[in-house]
């Protein structure tokens, strides 16, 4: 560090009866400084925010009563993917909601039925029908809306769970004994 | 000793000018996480949002002063409330101020200073049956200042900010409330992730190279 040559030139004897002066130390005592540099450095990395939140973009369908404008749907090329309880998918292919199926968040098991699905059917026909449940959580809806931009699906739509599918969930849920 | 302290500077420096501090926000949301990245918009934003028991909020953003006096005004008359300027004041003026009340508590809830207001437990807007669902007024209020022209000239972008837990049935009376006001086009609020390596986004991503998909 810096530090002044505070010792007198070439070392001459002083004479008798002349003061010695005092040799004051220019060196600085720096541990306070760290000391308070990582303080602030805690404070700065506890208290900063380093990604911004980022927006999802979702679109509904519009409400409609006429069936010319309702979108077709190949019963072959539907899957039907209910998000509920306990972090669990039930999902059937086509219309029959008595072939209900189990899956789950966990290891992306729900990836793979989609994926599984995507693979067997025209891709310009293949759709995925989203219907959480009353009990499923905010995160289980957003999580699967995200699994379909993972898996490239290009035709999905978040609808309400018809009473008959919520009967299939519930008793399979109690079969399962998920509470 | 010196190299460390030169190092610790460095990144003392560089936490401070990174530093972006968030603001103080009584309502405590855990977003969900998506491979959405694009980034949420700051300005003209109409948020509403659900905390992690289910109960819904409606804000306006912070610098939409013009457009939060007006969407007040819009309900005070609508639903003939008998606001005082003073109340109105209270919710156009506080940048942070979000609606947390059904509108028979409104006229109290604006009476009350920030202070007063912290530790209380707001019922949050109804909105989880289609019969009275009061979302849909404060939508209507925000899609009428919008259409006259405020938001930057109808720029208002809906956010839905919601918590992890909370249940799917606040959700779908958001949608319900947006749906009855022909708002079809919203955004979710989450927290960035990557897109999980070797799927099919991963690989269009890549494909792209690597350019922002949205």
């Amino acid at each position: 560090m810096a530090e002044m040559d505070t010792s007198g030139g070439g070392g001459h004897k002083k004479g008798p009866g002349v003061k010695k002066s005092k040799k004051l130390s220019t060196r600085v005592d720096l541990t306070p400084m760290v000391d308070l540099g990582f303080l602030l450095i805690t404070f700065f990395i506890f208290t900063t925010t380093m990604s911004q939140p980022t927006a999802m973009k979702l679109n509904l369908p519009k409400d409609t009563q006429k069936p010319e404008e309702q979108n077709k749907l190949k019963e072959s090329a539907a899957l039907t993917v209910m998000p509920s309880k306990g972090d669990m998918v039930y999902y059937y292919e086509g219309l029959d909601p008595s072939k209900i199926q189990t899956s789950t968040f966990k290891k992306n098991a729900i990836r793979d039925v989609i994926l599984d699905k995507k693979r067997r059917t025209d891709p310009k026909d293949f759709m995925v029908i989203i219907k959480p449940t009353k009990d499923a959580t905010y995160k289980n809806t957003v999580n699967i809306l995200d699994e379909m931009k993972i898996d490239d699906v290009k035709r999905y739509a978040l609808v309400d769970i018809t009473p008959d599918e919520y009967k299939f969930v519930a008793a399979t849920e109690q079969a399962n004994g998920i509470k | 000793m010196t190299a460390m302290c030169d190092v610790a500077f460095l990144l003392l420096s560089f936490f401070i000018l990174a530093t972006k501090f968030k603001p103080p926000e009584a309502l405590s949301v855990t977003t969900p996480s998506s491979v959405s990245s694009k980034i949420a918009p700051e300005k003209n934003v109409v948020m509403i949002t659900m905390d992690r028991d289910g109960k819904v909020y409606f804000s306006v953003s912070d610098a939409n002063h013009p457009e939060k006096k007006d969407i007040i005004d819009e309900i005070n008359t609508s639903k003939n409330l008998g606001l005082t300027d003073a109340e109105k004041k209270n919710f156009s003026n506080n940048p942070s101020a979000y609606i947390g009340v059904p509108f028979s508590m409104l006229k109290s809830y604006l009476d009350k200073t920030p202070d007063q207001l912290k530790g209380i437990n707001l019922p949050g807007i109804p909105c989880q049956d289609s019969t009275n669902n009061e979302l849909v007024d404060w939508i209507r209020a925000a899609v009428q200042v919008s259409a006259g022209g405020g938001f930057n000239g109808g720029h208002m972008n809906l956010l839905v900010k919601g918590d992890d837990a909370a249940k799917y049935p606040s959700f779908q009376g958001v949608i319900i409330a947006f749906k009855k006001n022909d708002q079809l086009k919203f955004q979710l609020v989450t927290n960035p992730v990557a897109a999980p390596p070797g799927s099919e986004l991963d690989k269009v991503q890549k494909a792209a190279g690597n350019k922002v998909a949205e």
